[in-house]
């Protein structure tokens, strides 16, 4: 297999100008990535100067087989861990040929939300936790646990290292250097509290830049996963019984929030968010109520709440945010199959444009 | 997989200035290792200059749901054998938010005793001796013994070599040069001799600085079995019967025992440590009587004895020091499973400040 990956790894650098982009979208199901290839001229840096394209809609739930095309158009370039040179990875979104977003496209809505000038203004900062769990790609069952059993039961795993105790970090560790070399501000990573489940986390980013990144890490994840042989999900309770969820929990703040007195602009917002309880819910990700049970560190899904250092609450401050009376609060209810447009468009929405 | 080894192994220093640390903590059994990844904007050499990090102490024991923070803070700083480039591995200790050690931080109170300038004056040095045991992931039975049988005697094993005899030696070579690489001080290996049992050393290090470089060891050791899908263990007797145990062997001198009439200095150390035999034991690990039995190069645990290059006896001092007046000795009652940090602080502290 080395001659293959000699040709993979291939520097095309020294003998042309072309360089390869990767164009990415969110399919009809709003969870499923898909992505093709173009060559062109040479390499490109600003999205805007990028061509528009299009793809197949009846092939992914997107339109119907005699109007099938769908339009692409560029909205962030990232460099292409897998092919390293000056190719790149392209997040879009999609459009009818008339020009209007289909109705999977979530970050129109969410790109005005945050154009709007009072939530410009606010400069919304985000930092996901995107947790996630990897599975045996033939049986399903998550790596490393017996199949057709369990391992022991959960205590050992969170942030642990052995054999017995952390399954797959050798995809983890690859995702976080391939996210940075892709310049995508990824901040962390850590084991959970499943076994064979993780997290990484993106941010500080600014408004609509949150949902463009985690959409590619998710991207760049599942192509790591492929190479790998495992299989990714981003199911919020892939395990039922005594096994934590998979969450996305969401940092944010506010420029307002980050300034001295923040902490009552945070109380602001925690209690409009409060007020919007279910709306939030039915917009935080499918099947969330599997996993919002009030128990595995998460709080009911029919009740809001909130705390200082409480991981039992709807939404948690930090003892930092506290103490210094400003900074940012978490609203861990998002799902991880939840789309970061929406959820970082609709907390802006909420704490910034509403009012009760 | 060498494309996913390819992504471990990018070389992040031609792309970015930012650097990952990974945050490493002693969880709450006392014997957990616990990590976590963060990035930070640039390199740094200093720890004192590292953020001050939290994680979910109701995770590991260490805090309840609705009080989760434990904060730790870093102490030292080694380069990353895993990572490498500048990437950094982190020892931590852990505290509550309003910054006082939490009970199974035993670095704090070992910092003290090191702080403390008789302590100081003498500049105590620590060689220890770890052993340990590797084990099959999924039978939990020594490495390279046949499962639901036992291997030939006691008798080939101890530093042999050939595949009937050494059982697991590119772990143990792999974990040498990544503790040099890392910046540890580690001074050498051997097989022991039990089968699929090992031993590795880390000094001469002065002070606070052994348990940490200790720590950092044994975690490098564990990241190390986790690639090679073996389970690594460090109970001090893992197989009942005619076979050895597993110990931390702990070699100590301080710069009277160093200079000329240091074996005066010796004798009395020697002297104070019998008059505490009993607290010493309580505290040089769990589970230590099942090893301690006066047999297989043990001391009875209840009996508190020394000589001169005596195995068999609680504190053996070498001929060399003998010849020459001066030099160091052994304390080989701590188990395999021993805190360094309070193995060491509790032998500086007898011998050098406890007044019988």
């Amino acid at each position: 297999m080395s001659l293959i990956n000699d040709f993979i790894k291939f520097n095309l650098n020294e003998t042309t100008r072309k360089s390869i982009a990767e164009y990415l979208w969110i399919g009809g199901s709003g969870m499923d990535l898909r992505s093709k290839a173009r060559t062109l001229p040479e390499p490109v840096t600003d999205p805007a100067k990028l061509p528009l394209w299009n793809f197949d809609g009846s092939s992914t739930d997107q339109a119907p087989g005699d109007d099938s095309e769908v339009i692409l158009r560029p909205q962030a370039i990232f460099r292409d861990p897998f092919r390293g040179g000056s190719n790149i990875l392209v997040m879009c979104d999609t459009y009818t040929p008339a020009g209007d977003p289909i109705p999977t496209n979530k970050r129109f809505s969410a790109d005005k939300i945050f154009n709007h000038p009072d939530v410009a203004a606010e400069e919304p900062w985000f930092g996901i936790e995107q947790e996630y769990t990897l599975l045996q790609k033939d049986t399903k069952w998550p790596l490393g646990w017996p199949v057709g059993g369990f391992p022991g039961p959960q205590g050992p795993y969170y942030c642990g290292v052995g054999a017995d105790k952390s399954f797959g970090r050798d995809i983890v560790d690859a995702h976080y250097k391939a996210c940075l070399y892709a310049g995508i501000n990824i901040s962390g990573i850590n084991g959970e509290v499943m076994p064979a489940q993780w997290e990484f986390q993106v941010g500080p980013a600014t408004g609509i830049s949150a949902g463009d990144q985690l959409w590619v890490a998710r991207y760049i994840l599942e192509r790591i996963t492929e190479i790998a042989g495992v299989v990714l999900s981003f199911d919020p309770k892939p395990i039922p019984g005594d096994w934590n969820g998979a969450g996305a929990h969401t940092n944010y703040s506010t420029k307002s929030m980050r300034n001295d007195g923040g902490i009552d602009v945070i109380r602001k917002a925690i209690e409009k968010l409060g007020l919007r309880h279910e709306q939030h819910i039915a917009a935080y990700g499918e099947g969330n109520d599997r996993r919002l049970t009030g128990r595995h560190e998460t709080a009911d899904i029919n009740s809001f709440s909130w705390g200082v250092a409480n991981r039992g609450a709807s939404i948690r401050v930090g003892r930092d945010t506290e103490k210094a009376g400003k900074g940012y609060f978490e609203d861990r209810r998002p799902a991880s199959n939840m789309d970061p447009y929406v959820v970082t468009s609709m907390i802006a929405e909420t704490t910034i444009l509403w009012k009760p | 997989m060498s494309l996913l080894n390819d992504l471990v192994n990018l070389n992040l220093c031609d792309v970015t200035e930012k650097v990952i640390a990974e945050y490493i903590w002693i969880g709450g059994s006392g014997m957990d290792m616990r990590s976590k990844a963060r990035t930070l904007p640039g390199p740094e050499s200093d720890p004192s200059k590292l953020p001050k990090w939290n994680y979910d102490g109701s995770s590991t024991e260490q805090a309840t749901g609705d009080n989760s923070e434990v904060i730790i803070y870093p102490q030292a700083i080694f380069r990353d054998p895993f990572r490498r480039g500048r990437n950094m591995l982190v020892m931590c200790d852990a505290y509550t938010p309003t910054g006082d050690p939490i009970p199974t931080n035993k670095r704090f109170i070992a910092d003290k005793i090191f702080s403390h300038p008789d302590v100081v004056a003498e500049e105590p040095w620590y060689g220890i001796e770890q052993e340990y045991t590797l084990f099959q992931k999924d039978t939990k039975w020594p490495l390279g013994w046949p499962v639901g049988g036992f291997p030939a005697p006691q008798g080939p094993y101890y530093c042999g070599v050939g595949s009937d005899k050494a059982f697991g030696r590119d772990i143990v070579d792999a974990h040498y040069k990544a503790c040099l690489f890392a910046g540890i001080n580690i001074s050498g290996i051997n097989g022991e001799v039990m089968p699929g049992q090992w031993e590795f050393q880390v000094g001469p290090v002065t002070g606070i600085s052994s348990g940490d470089q200790v720590w950092m060891a044994r975690y490098i050791l564990e990241r190390i079995t986790e690639i090679a899908g073996a389970v690594l263990s460090f109970d001090p007797k893992p197989v009942l019967g005619d076979w050895n145990g597993a110990g931390a062997h702990t070699n100590y001198s301080t710069k009277s025992m160093r200079n000329d009439g240091g074996i005066e200095v010796i004798n009395e150390a020697i002297e104070k440590l019998s008059k505490r035999h009993k607290e010493h034991i309580a505290a040089y690990g769990k589970g230590n009587e099942r090893r301690l039995t006066g047999l297989h190069e043990t001391a009875d645990i209840n009996t508190f004895s020394w000589g001169v290059a005596n195995r068999g006896a609680s504190v053996r001092v070498g001929r060399d020091t003998e010849k020459e007046g001066k030099g160091y000795f052994e304390d080989r009652r701590p188990s395999s499973n021993m805190d360094p940090y309070v193995v060491t602080s509790m032998i500086a502290e007898t011998t050098i400040l406890w007044k019988p």
